[in-house]
């Protein structure tokens, strides 16, 4: 089948956005009598709670359940952890507060206005403890500890070495090393956390409903189920199908859902709790920072025969599951777009009195790919090469592909030299050396930067086992997993419903779902109804399901497809009674079930429909009358962790070159960006505009991490940009920037479209794009560039620092 | 994120504004650009809000006795397109880079001199022009120069119980060229630095005058009419832009050492804001001196 038409007609999604008829969890009021909730959090990073006092608070009018530490401990478990570390996690603080933010009190009243008031009379008596905020610091043996019954400060420290590491790197002619840091930031919804969660005691347990914005993944089901103390099916979560963006972040929300069904037990009714900006920007979620160094062993040519790298991910106070998985997502292309086959990993995280930590566009290859990119240029300069050509000898080549990986990645498909010489000649890289040469004599700081990057999709979760020891690992309790499902029926009048239960947050994917569906049953694309709807009660769903790891284009569209050909199928059939011919001589056209030989014999698509729903007596005995398909796309690919530590940690290897031209002003030393060219190999392309509007994003995303946008604390463990006052996000006048998009098509031969997901790897190399450009342009003052974001007050500091005045 | 309980009150004349605002606690309503955040977050819990919105004689502008007056609430919008504005063109200059257009429909130019944030552009215009801000209590009014209003980070020479009423901006005479510039990390920001610059030239030579802002507690005022008359001696009677900003260089570094006394912040170090102001200086006094010498090429500046 060839692939819907790359224009497209525009999104569905989009007149009930724009007119106002969104319908989001804070705009619906799914049971009556909610009663709404604040949260009471630690004004500190780290103290011990020594008394906490509600009275005061349940007495204020309109209060109807105030809960504490005592409440929590008393009904639920900490969350269920990805490793065996001791770092119970509850959703409030019990013994400890670990961060500022933390949840500590829930006042549940009749309006937020009244449980703010009460929430002020709520006391807690609290010794303050000397905080550990920064990662080197964590590290340290006698750095205070956050969690009392572990050793030190690092909650998971493995090592992995595939390949003879050693002697490549007593071989090189040179070993490149670079120390970079990679800083914490958000993507920031317009929308923040919002739940409505109902607690009910029944005769074979309690149940638990909830209403929610989370969006997978779903395996976050059983944790929220293993806190409550409760079977997983006795846990109903329900997402609303709009959500205001979330970019991973709002994955976070789940520990929330627990405790406000812990608050509903204790109310008595149903409770609503929707987060606040400030809540949200102090203790939601956002990604990890890493500290990390990067070794390649290298040839005279620069050809690279190994790597060695060391990540240490600074988590925040709790191990909150998923994490550390930052530090694994990306660990089937860890050698990035290279062919190179030793690789030594150590993978860390530590724990620290600031927020936790946990998806964000891009996970774990921003952090990933600062290091690797850094250090190509690194050795670029270390040998006098142009960086573009200490890409073109490591690249892989189009022949290699599938490529394994050291760490277990089966590249599916990809051209990256193509891509990257495409990259290059539509910024028309050589006279832009020119150019740069020349504004240098002119002592300008003009910059050239670029990034060749892997951007893995449709995550196996199998990747979170690495964690763990392989003796450690209990053999047949293997995990892995990358399925996505989908429900398709047709009424009688032949209209065509699916129902898709991929959470998405704005990506557009019932447009695509319908275009799709509609194309392969030959239907006009009106005949087809997407439906966006999650609830765990009656959505096909597993684990693996949610809007995470760009899956929805490799996997749903691929569930899709196998559930049109059930549909297809039993449509043949019935028109085959209806125009007694062989259903494998018909096809399905322009709304018509037709003879292929023969086309003017055909029948209507709804016309055989109605067959199945009035006349199922007249299909072929042993025919089921079932208009109703479920798929579940199950790529055998994905496979757990080996027992030698390998996984192919995607299904899906997409391909992202980018090249970037900054200036620097050197009055103000603002960075700004003149030119950036994309490509992107993304597979088949299923829709030209969403992509677009899913590489536009990213690019603005990455543009926050790269100049604008970072969380940052004290040395005492305060936020210090706790508003949007601080806490910079681009907005349309910072991002508009001339852009260059292209694209090259390698489909995967893995999904049934050849379609690989896109919805993250700008976000993942233009960070370091945009470092290597600034680092370009300030080589001539002996600058180094090892971390972000590079605005004007870094870079002068920067400056000041080199010129040692 | 819900204000604490307070009253609210919509009077429809300035007497009994000025009535309400006698009572304990009580703070004056305009935009609520600023105010409004600060009960949200709790950080402020008036017991009475006094909403002056519905008072018709403050909502007026006009233009008499060589001044643009301004009323409490008008809004930082009408002034930016009115025509009675044009006389004040620093006004016009710095309006654009207060906030952005939404915050501008409905802050007040009054509220934002009121609330006097150290990084705001028009408590540095009236600095700049030495405007008159008039405060009304029960009792009466009273004038009030800019030089003496500002008394630091977020207050003024204003006590509880009055009501900014008016701000009077002289308007432009011949000769007077304007500047203003401002440096913030992202377009609408509060500035990390930034100025306003005045520079009347008459037959008795060029006299330039420079209000600094985000870099001290209150908009910086000085004159720098020395500075300028040297740069000139440098470059000769008719400099160009550009050649005007680099004489003044050397002498806008050391301006810049003088007024910037903040200790800095994650967005921008005290040595960072000096050198910012340097170049803004430099630049906006030179702009504005040419404009004070060709005229017609007013507006230009930024």
């Amino acid at each position: 089948m060839s692939a819907p038409s790359k224009t497209g007609p525009s999104r569905i999604e989009d007149a009930a956005l724009l007119t106002g008829q969104g319908r989001f969890l804070d705009d619906m009021d799914p049971l009556p009598g909610t009663l709404v909730a604040t949260v009471v959090r630690s004004p500190h990073a780290h103290a011990r709670i020594t008394a906490v006092h509600l009275d005061a608070a349940r007495r204020h009018p309109g209060v109807a359940a105030v809960i504490g530490p005592d409440e929590v401990l008393a009904t639920l478990r900490p969350f269920p952890l990805s490793v065996k570390a001791p770092t119970p996690y509850y959703p409030t603080a019990t013994d400890k507060t670990r961060f500022v933010g933390e949840p500590v009190v829930v006042v549940v009243a009749t309006d937020r206005y009244s449980a703010e008031d009460a929430a002020e009379l709520v006391e807690i008596d609290y010794e303050v403890l000397p905080a550990v905020v920064r990662t080197d610091q964590a590290l340290e043996d006698d750095a205070p500890r956050l969690h009392d019954q572990a050793d030190s400060n690092v909650a998971t420290d493995r090592t992995f070495t595939f390949g003879e590491v050693d002697a490549a790197f007593d071989r090189a002619a040179h070993t490149v090393t670079g120390h970079y840091s990679f800083p914490r930031y958000s993507s920031m919804p317009m929308e923040c956390y919002s739940v409505v969660a109902d607690w009910q005691d029944r005769a074979d347990g309690p149940e638990v409903t909830a209403w929610s914005n989370f969006h997978g993944p779903f395996s976050m089901a059983p944790v929220v189920a293993g806190c409550l103390g409760i079977p997983t099916s006795s846990l109903r979560l329900v997402v609303p199908a709009d959500i205001g963006g979330s970019f991973g972040i709002k994955s976070a929300v789940y520990p929330y859902i627990a405790l406000m069904a812990l608050a509903s037990k204790h109310a008595g009714r149903p409770v609503r709790w929707t987060e606040d900006r400030l809540e949200h920007l102090q203790a939601s979620s956002s990604g990890s920072d890493r500290l990390m160094t990067f070794s390649a062993a290298v040839d005279a040519d620069g050809v690279i025969s190994a790597l060695r790298v060391d990540l240490v991910d600074n988590v925040g106070a709790y191990l909150r599951p998923p994490e550390p998985s930052t530090l694994y997502r990306c660990f089937g292309n860890i050698t990035g777009a290279y062919r190179i086959d030793e690789v030594e990993i150590r993978a860390r995280a530590v724990v620290t009195n600031k927020a936790p930590t946990g998806l964000n566009r891009g996970f774990g290859g921003q952090q990933l790919y600062f290091g690797l990119e850094r250090l190509i240029d690194d050795i670029a300069v270390e040998l006098g090469l142009d960086p573009a050509d200490v890409r073109r000898r490591n690249l892989l080549h189009a022949d290699q592909f599938p490529h394994a990986t050291p760490s277990g990645g089966i590249y599916d498909s990809g051209d990256y030299h193509r891509a990257f010489e495409l990259a290059l000649e539509n910024v028309d890289y050589e006279r832009l050396r020119k150019e740069q040469a020349a504004a240098r004599a002119d002592g300008e700081w003009m910059g050239i930067g670029m990034a060749t990057i892997v951007d893995p999709s449709a995550t196996n979760i199998g990747y979170v086992g690495l964690a763990t020891p392989v003796q450690d690992r209990t053999a047949r309790r293997g995990k892995s997993g990358s399925t996505e499902h989908v429900r398709i029926s047709v009424d009688l009048q032949g209209v065509v419903s699916v129902l898709l239960g991929t959470v998405p947050q704005g990506q557009g994917h019932a447009t695509v779902a319908r275009d799709i569906v509609a194309q392969h049953l030959g239907l006009p694309v009106e005949q087809v109804r997407p439906r966006v709807e999650m609830d765990t009660a009656s959505t096909p769903w597993t684990i693996s399901s949610g809007s995470y790891s760009s899956r929805f284009a490799p996997l749903l569209t691929s569930a899709l497809l196998e559930a049109a050909d059930g549909i297809a199928a039993t449509i043949r059939l019935a028109a085959g009674v209806l125009l007694e011919a062989d259903p494998d001589s018909l096809e399905l056209a322009d709304g018509h079930v037709r003879v292929i030989e023969d086309p003017d014999r055909a029948v209507e698509f709804r016309h055989a429909a109605g067959l199945v729903h009035w006349d199922p007596g007249s299909l072929p005995d042993g025919v089921a009358a079932r208009l109703y398909e479920e798929a579940a796309f199950t790529p055998p690919q994905s496979k757990a962790a080996s027992r030698t530590d390998q996984i192919n940690s995607s299904l899906c290897y997409g391909f992202v070159a980018e090249v970037v031209v900054v200036r620097i002003d050197p009055e103000t030393m603002r960075v700004s960006i003149e030119n950036v060219s994309s490509v992107h190999d993304a597979g088949t392309i299923l829709n030209q505009t969403l992509l677009d509007g899913q590489i536009h994003g990213a690019l603005a995303q990455a543009l926050g991490g790269a100049l604008y946008e970072e969380m940052t604390y004290s040395d005492a463990g305060q936020p210090t940009a706790g508003t949007f006052m601080d806490y910079l996000c681009p907005t349309s006048a910072e991002s508009c920037f001339p852009l260059v998009s292209d694209h090259v098509v390698t489909p995967s031969p893995l999904t049934r479209l050849g379609a690989k997901g896109s919805g993250e790897g700008s976000s993942m190399s233009l960070p370091v794009a945009i470092a290597n450009a600034v680092a370009d342009a300030l080589a001539p003052e002996g600058v180094a560039i090892s971390s972000l974001p590079l605005h004007g007050n870094v870079l002068h500091q920067l400056l000041h620092q080199t010129k040692g005045t | 994120m819900k204000p604490a309980p307070f009253a609210y009150v919509r009077p429809g004349t300035t007497e009994d504004v000025l009535a309400e605002l006698g009572r304990d606690g009580a703070k004056v309503l305009a935009g609520g650009q600023s105010l409004v955040p600060v009960l949200a977050m709790r950080l402020g819990r008036p017991s009475t809000l006094v909403d002056i919105n519905a008072v018709p004689e403050l909502n007026r502008m006009s233009r008499t006795d060589g001044h643009l007056r301004v009323g409490a609430t008008v809004r930082q919008r009408q002034v930016q397109y009115d025509d009675a504005a044009a006389a004040v063109p620093l006004l016009r200059l710095a309006l654009p880079w207060v906030g952005h257009r939404e915050i501008r429909s409905r802050g007040t130019v009054c509220g934002s001199i009121a609330h006097a944030d150290p990084s705001a552009e028009l408590p540095a215009v009236a600095s700049c022009l030495d405007a008159t801000m008039v405060v009304t209590s029960a009792g009466g009014a009273r004038e009030i120069s800019a030089s003496e209003f500002f008394t630091g980070a977020m207050s003024t020479a204003v006590v509880p119980e009055e009501l900014l009423t008016e701000v009077r901006f002289p308007v432009a005479a011949d000769g007077e060229g304007f500047g203003f510039g401002e440096i913030a990390r992202r377009h609408g920001d509060f500035a990390l630095a930034g100025v306003a610059v005045r520079v009347r030239t008459t037959t008795a030579g060029p006299e330039a005058r420079i209000s600094c802002f985000g870099i001290s507690d209150h908009p910086v005022t000085r004159d720098v009419s020395p500075q300028l008359r040297a740069a000139l001696d440098a470059t000769g009677a008719e400099p160009d832009g550009s050649g005007l900003g680099r004489a003044l260089r050397d002498h806008a570094v050391a301006i810049a050492d003088d007024v910037v006394d903040t200790g800095g912040d994650a967005h921008a170090s005290a040595a960072y804001r000096r050198q910012l102001v340097a170049g803004l200086v430099s630049r906006h006094v030179a702009r504005a001196y040419l404009k004070s010498v060709r005229p017609n090429r007013e507006g230009e500046s930024s």
